[in-house]
């Protein structure tokens, strides 16, 4: 554990009488940018309360630089937070903003005003040091938030949602912004969010937390190819979920029978190997649209929407409601009889679950 | 701003407030230095005799010290009890029942003259407080209302993450609360001093009940000596009542530095 920077061990949390967090472990290496993402009460904001000491948990141990942190009181914690709303006290200037840390730890005027002066300078803001947040657009007031939990060098910085309140372009270069910041200062880091894009590019590991508990904790890459189940799987854009029963193995191929009696044969070679229960989950460009036959899942198209790279239909079949892509050059209209063929490109295999 | 030509009837409406908010004033203005020995308006003559009468009566002079030390210690208390109430209220809103901020209401809705008697038997009947004691916090508690309603509303507005963004960054809670809510809250606290310290000063039902041998309000006073006289007196004790009640709010406004809390 010694070369982890930030660590939980079996952190359990209450709110009142509610569980909010099921012996949670988490552990992130140095300079490491872990993305805690899930969606609204699924305990991420929780996490990071009890990293920053605003709240206490029931039981657990935290651990920041190998230091026992648990029952530390919050101002004495170091932490470096960005905030939501950014939080900026709107009485002070920008510059007493960013420098509040440090007069906090009695640092020397001089190397303050240095410090504070190269922070700004490294977010852009140099001209801005007297002006009062009121005066700052939302970007900027987002720079002063992240100078100002830079500044005081924190052994882990920690975003809570910070780029919700921005504009689509702004988040975009924004969290560019934080990356870059983050990697040159070498800060590790936790990273709240329940935006998946803006989780997969920012973070080196993204833990995806579901009712008080870290469901998978992976790299973007690993968990957007090989989710470990149906609720991961959902969650980054396996939107068909394939209930699918053995009942044959002969060598490479393996029969399958799923809901509705089709019958399917898969190649091991491309599916890796199968248990004799299993879900199959399909990106809806995992599923070709093809005219009806063997080896496909029978349908009826109902919907179809226009996505510029291709057209998304609704397939009604005996498993429900599939979501399918079909390049524009084939168009099935609505409300014809089609096959759905497998591709495993774009497919995972899960462990078996009822819906 | 540019000025819209308004409606003659909005007009009207706007003028005929005004007088019915200014009118009372002119006219207690005007009385105070009629040459007359009843209340008379217009004034007939111009005498400044009344006035000269309220400073040579004693009792006025002492009521109205009593008055401002009665005012000044409730709204203090009332500033102490009703920050606290408010900001636990607004800190814990979630964990808080919804009930558990209506009970700081409930001097509202109980009648003043009952509210006086009940803190007669109690205060002064039950624990034996001396009458200053028992003034001040008898008007502690009906200004509470008030400023648990107005730092209330100010707190409202108030993100705490400021103040979370304050301890992160090394602050002790305690100070944090002084240098960095406070700070924000300033003019609910303000409106909060200036409305318990009218009602403090303007209250008659309490002190009424409270006041005894040796110790009394302005209000009582007045009202004590309207019984007997009928002169102008009253309306010179009103003007300088209004005028001082000005200036207080003038000094706390100057000293708490209102001004540079509205934007």
């Amino acid at each position: 554990m010694a070369d982890h920077a930030v660590t939980l061990d079996n952190v359990v949390a209450h709110y009142g009488r509610t569980q909010v967090l099921h012996g949670l472990n988490l552990s992130v290496g140095e300079g490491e940018l872990v993305s805690l993402l899930g969606a609204s009460g699924c305990g991420k904001t929780t996490t990071l309360r009890l990293l920053a000491g605003f709240i206490q948990p029931t039981s657990g141990a935290i651990t920041v630089a190998g230091r026992d942190i648990t029952d530390l009181p919050p101002h004495k914690r170091d932490a470096g937070i960005v905030f939501q709303n950014y939080a900026l006290f709107p009485h002070l200037t920008v510059a007493d903003n960013v420098g509040f840390g440090l007069k906090q730890r009695r640092v020397p005027v001089a190397e303050r005003e240095a410090r504070v002066k190269a922070m700004l300078a490294r977010v852009g803001l140099a001209d801005y040091a007297d002006r009062l947040p009121a005066a700052l657009s939302g970007g900027q007031r987002q720079r002063v938030a992240l100078a100002r939990a830079l500044v005081i060098d924190p052994p882990l910085l920690m975003f809570d949602e910070p780029l919700s309140n921005l504009d689509a372009k702004l988040r975009i270069d924004m969290r560019v912004e934080i990356r870059e910041l983050q990697r040159a200062n070498r800060r590790t880091a936790i990273y709240v969010t329940h935006d998946q894009e803006e989780a997969f590019s920012i973070s080196d590991r993204v833990a995806i937390m579901h009712a008080g508990r870290i469901v998978q904790l992976d790299t973007p890459e690993v968990l957007y190819t090989r989710p470990v189940n149906a609720f991961v799987a959902r969650f980054v854009g396996f939107d068909n979920l394939l209930p699918m029963t053995v009942i044959a193995r002969d060598g490479d191929a393996v029969t399958v029978e799923t809901v509705g009696g089709t019958l399917l044969t898969l190649s091991l070679g491309m599916t890796g190997p199968l248990p004799d229960r299993f879900l199959v989950g399909a990106r809806p460009e995992g599923l070709e649209i093809v005219s009806a036959g063997p080896e496909t899942i029978p349908g009826k198209t109902h919907t179809r929407s226009y996505l510029g790279r291709a057209y998304q239909y609704k397939v009604d079949t005996a498993l429900g409601v599939l979501t399918a892509n079909a390049p524009l050059a084939h168009d099935h209209g609505q409300d014809s009889a089609v096959g759905l063929r497998l591709n495993f490109e774009h497919c995972c295999i899960l462990p078996y679950e009822e819906n | 701003m540019n000025r819209r030509k308004l409606h003659p009837l909005m007009q009207l409406a706007g003028w005929l407030v005004m007088l019915f908010l200014i009118g009372p004033v002119v006219i207690v203005l005007g009385t105070s230095v009629s040459d007359t020995t009843y209340l008379a308006f217009p004034p007939k003559g111009l005498t400044l005799r009344w006035f000269e009468n309220v400073f040579a009566q004693d009792s006025f002079l002492s009521t109205f010290a009593i008055s401002m030390q009665v005012a000044a210690g409730g709204t203090l208390l009332a500033l102490v009890l009703g920050l606290a109430a408010a900001y636990a209220l607004a800190r814990y809103r979630t964990t808080i029942p919804a009930w558990y901020g209506s009970v700081f209401f409930l001097p509202f809705f109980i009648p003043e003259i009952v509210f006086g008697f009940s803190l007669l038997k109690t205060l002064i009947v039950l624990f034996e407080l001396p009458v200053m004691p028992s003034l001040i916090l008898g008007h502690a508690i009906l200004c509470l209302p008030y400023m648990v309603r107005v730092i209330g509303a100010s707190l409202a507005s108030f993100d705490f993450s400021i103040k979370e963004a304050a301890v992160s960054l090394g602050m002790h809670p305690v100070r944090a609360f002084w240098t960095i809510v406070l700070p924000n809250i300033r003019s609910g606290m303000i409106a909060g001093v200036v409305l318990a310290f009218i009602t403090s000063l303007n209250d008659m039902a309490v002190a009424l009940f409270l006041t005894g041998p040796g110790i009394s309000t302005l209000p009582i006073e007045v009202f004590t000596y309207v019984e007997q006289f009928f002169d102008p007196t009253v309306s010179a004790v009103s003007v300088l009542l209004m005028a001082v009640t000005t200036i207080v709010m003038i000094l706390i406004e100057r000293s708490l530095g209102l001004s540079k809390t509205i934007k």
